[in-house]
């Protein structure tokens, strides 16, 4: 194991980690503020990425894909909060799971319908094609473009959250909604607007994710499921959490498959390890999310109340 | 009331007593079960295979061995339970002799058994999993693909032949990847620096790819399904691999994904028992009529679907349409076909295609598509690993 291909696999994580963050802030919010769960996440993700995909097809411009993939996804965001999770912010955490599983499974089937069972592809944009030379080891360029953008988002959403008038109701909302509503703030359009931002960086990893992976019906799940893991890591509601959350979830998964088979080998027998060590290696997070739980069920960065 | 039931037999009787007396003016069609996976994220391989088989069929008039042909299309959706009920129904219901597509070997093994012990005939038009090459093979069960490692052998035998001293070996972690990488092995004489098992949903493969990069090896072997595989090759060539460490794959490259991959699949190897460029003359009017047809390059699996109606209208002429008298279907089965799109289609004892296993590389066509082109034949004839277990002669 040589420090180069450390941090080559550190970078991974990293970059694993800012793809999350995108993903977990938005659910972050929405689960904050507006006590929702929303597992439709995953689809605005997927339905970003498809969005961007077809654009770019289309015009060759990965600027028009970015605009397709977040203005459609904040659209979709607004369309799905006024149509379904607007009926639910009363009721119980079960119905909302109920309603927003049914949204993924209709707009898997929208996708199917619209873009064909087989996936999708996106090239990465031309000027982002080459590689970076990183002490030895090429690293692709768009994998340090995702990492900037998210850093981008990352820094402007502390400027927003902790600089302006509406980051500060948002954090009020986060700490005590019905209080912020006492005092006469519109949480009706406050939700409206987290919901929407939170969709908009959905569709924003889902352009950025879209050149990696194969666009897919049904390819926001396993994304999401990672998210969640991020969330109670992290600590629900505060965006602190999700950025460490995100980060430490992203680098325990890709170390944790880069060198954990390896080290397995050096203390047990090479077969057994073969078997076992991609295994564990993916249960990693999530026995990373159980010891969290155990010692501090409100996640490590909980918001803090009172 | 008994008046009327009286008519009802006396109808029935005079019906049966004229369908009897009436010479076959037309002959009863064959029934044919086309059980294949037609949705979820193979189904574009059920469908490849469908196709090539309606266009062996249509060019015959829809007929195969002059006998006219019923085909009943259904989708199994990659459930294993899904295909044993569609079996039942095809068999016990539609009364159908012959089974055929097959997608995924998890399915096949399924519904292998229940369909051999109903003596109907089941033609594999793509999986082959290593049971029913082995002890499982059955007499009324053929295979026109090929055996799962096929590819793998011979991706093993073409990296001895480019003289690759040191390589690593990627599959996802579950049967088909483990088998893969068995294959491989079994013909590979170099040194093995690393082997690595991927999830099998894990769709980004950085931390992989960089494993590779550090350990600098001649060259890389990798088999992974589906979508999975252009992920891969893509992920591949965008850290810069491709120009410094070549890339094996086996199974991975074929019109099924070429137009995802454009320029990534440039310079990529592969290899497999069949490729657009085979050069004899059933295959050539093959991929020209498909081409021609549904305005697209056949992939591997439309070539399979279209072999299973060859072999069958083979078999049928044979036997001059008769399925009824089961040895010698099987028989008309077992002698092969002298035209198919390999040349030649031999079955060893085990009813499973021996096979030419070719290498390619990725190159543009007249009208800038990516398709193969042939650059060796690393296994010859070749025969899978467990035919020997296989009780038939």
């Amino acid at each position: 194991m040589t420090a180069s291909l450390l941090l080559t696999q550190l970078l991974n994580g990293f970059q694993l980690g800012v793809l999350l963050f995108l993903l977990s802030a938005g659910l972050t919010l929405v689960l904050g503020i507006m006590h929702v769960i929303n597992l439709a996440h995953g689809t605005l993700f997927m339905m970003g990425a498809y969005f961007a995909a077809t654009v770019f097809g289309w015009t060759d411009s990965f600027a028009l894909a970015a605009l397709a993939a977040v203005g459609g996804s904040l659209l979709l965001g607004l369309v799905i909060e006024r149509v379904v999770i607007v009926h639910l912010y009363e009721r119980d955490h079960l119905y909302q799971v109920l309603a927003t599983f049914g949204v993924i499974l209709i707009f898997n089937e929208i996708a199917r319908y619209g873009w064909g069972t087989s996936p999708v592809f996106m090239a990465v944009p031309e000027m982002l094609s080459g590689t970076v030379d990183l002490f030895g080891l090429a690293y692709p360029a768009y994998r340090i473009a995702i990492i900037g953008v998210g850093l981008a988002v990352g820094a402007a959403l502390y400027v927003v959250v902790h600089k302006t008038r509406v980051g500060m109701l948002i954090r009020a909302g986060a700490t005590d909604a019905g209080m912020v509503s006492a005092l006469g703030v519109n949480i009706r359009g406050l939700n409206a607007m987290v919901f929407a931002a939170g969709a908009a960086l959905a569709g924003l990893a889902g352009l950025m994710a879209g050149p990696i992976l194969s666009v897919q019906p049904g390819m926001g799940e396993p994304i999401l499921i990672l998210t969640l893991v991020v969330l109670i890591t992290g600590g629900v509601g505060s965006i602190r959490g999700a950025v460490y959350g995100a980060l430490i979830v992203g680098i325990v998964d890709t170390v944790g498959r880069a060198f954990l088979p390896n080290l397995m080998r050096e203390v047990m027998e090479r077969s057994t390890a073969q078997a076992a060590g991609p295994a564990i290696a993916s249960m990693l997070i999530y026995l990373l999310m159980a010891a969290v739980l155990a010692v501090r069920p409100a996640g490590l960065f909980p918001v803090k109340h009172g | 009331m008994i008046a009327k039931h009286l008519l009802k037999t006396a109808v029935a009787a005079l019906v049966m007593a004229m369908a009897a007396a009436t010479p076959a003016v037309a002959q009863a069609p064959i029934k044919i079960g086309y059980l294949a996976t037609f949705s979820g994220p193979i189904g574009s391989l059920g469908q490849d295979s469908y196709d090539g088989f309606l266009l062996a069929l249509e060019q015959r008039g829809g007929k195969l061995g002059g006998v006219p042909i019923q085909v009943l299309k259904e989708d199994d959706q990659f459930k294993p339970d899904l295909d044993l009920q569609l079996t039942q129904k095809l068999i016990e219901k539609e009364n159908v002799s012959i089974i055929t597509g097959l997608t995924g070997s998890n399915v096949m093994m399924a519904v292998a058994r229940p369909i051999a012990e109903k003596q109907v005939f089941l033609i594999g038009s793509n999986a082959g999993p290593s049971a029913l090459a082995g002890a499982q093979c059955s007499p009324y069960q053929f295979v026109v693909s090929w055996q799962n490692d096929g590819h793998a052998e011979a991706s093993g035998k073409f990296a001895n032949d480019r003289g690759y001293k040191r390589m690593v070996l990627i599959a996802p972690n579950y049967q088909a990847g483990k088998d893969a990488l068995q294959g491989f092995k079994r013909f590979y004489k170099g040194e093995v620096l690393d082997e690595i098992s991927p999830g099998v949903t894990q769709p980004d493969f950085s931390a992989e790819i960089a494993q590779i990069a550090a350990a600098k090896p001649d060259a890389v072997y990798a088999f992974f399904p589906g979508s999975l595989a252009v992920n891969f090759m893509r992920q591949y060539q965008q850290a810069g691999l491709g120009k410094t460490i070549p890339l094996q794959t086996s199974a991975m490259l074929d019109a099924t994904t070429l137009p995802a991959l454009k320029d990534a699949a440039l310079g990529l190897f592969g290899t497999h028992w069949w490729s657009p460029d085979l050069d004899n003359a059933t295959n050539k009017a093959f991929v020209e009529a498909f081409d021609k047809k549904y305005n697209r390059l056949p992939s591997i699996f439309a070539a399979q679907g279209f072999e299973a109606a060859l072999l069958l209208d083979a078999a049928l002429t044979r036997t001059k349409g008769n399925v009824a008298d089961k040895p010698a279907f099987a028989a008309a089965l077992k002698a092969g076909n002298p035209k198919s799109l390999r040349g030649t289609l031999k079955f060893g004892n085990n009813n499973f295609a021996i096979n030419d296993y070719y290498a390619f590389t990725v190159v543009k066509d007249a009208k800038e598509r990516h398709t193969l082109k042939t650059v060796a034949t690393p296994l010859k004839a070749h025969q899978d690993a467990y035919h020997a277990q296989c009780a038939l002669k």
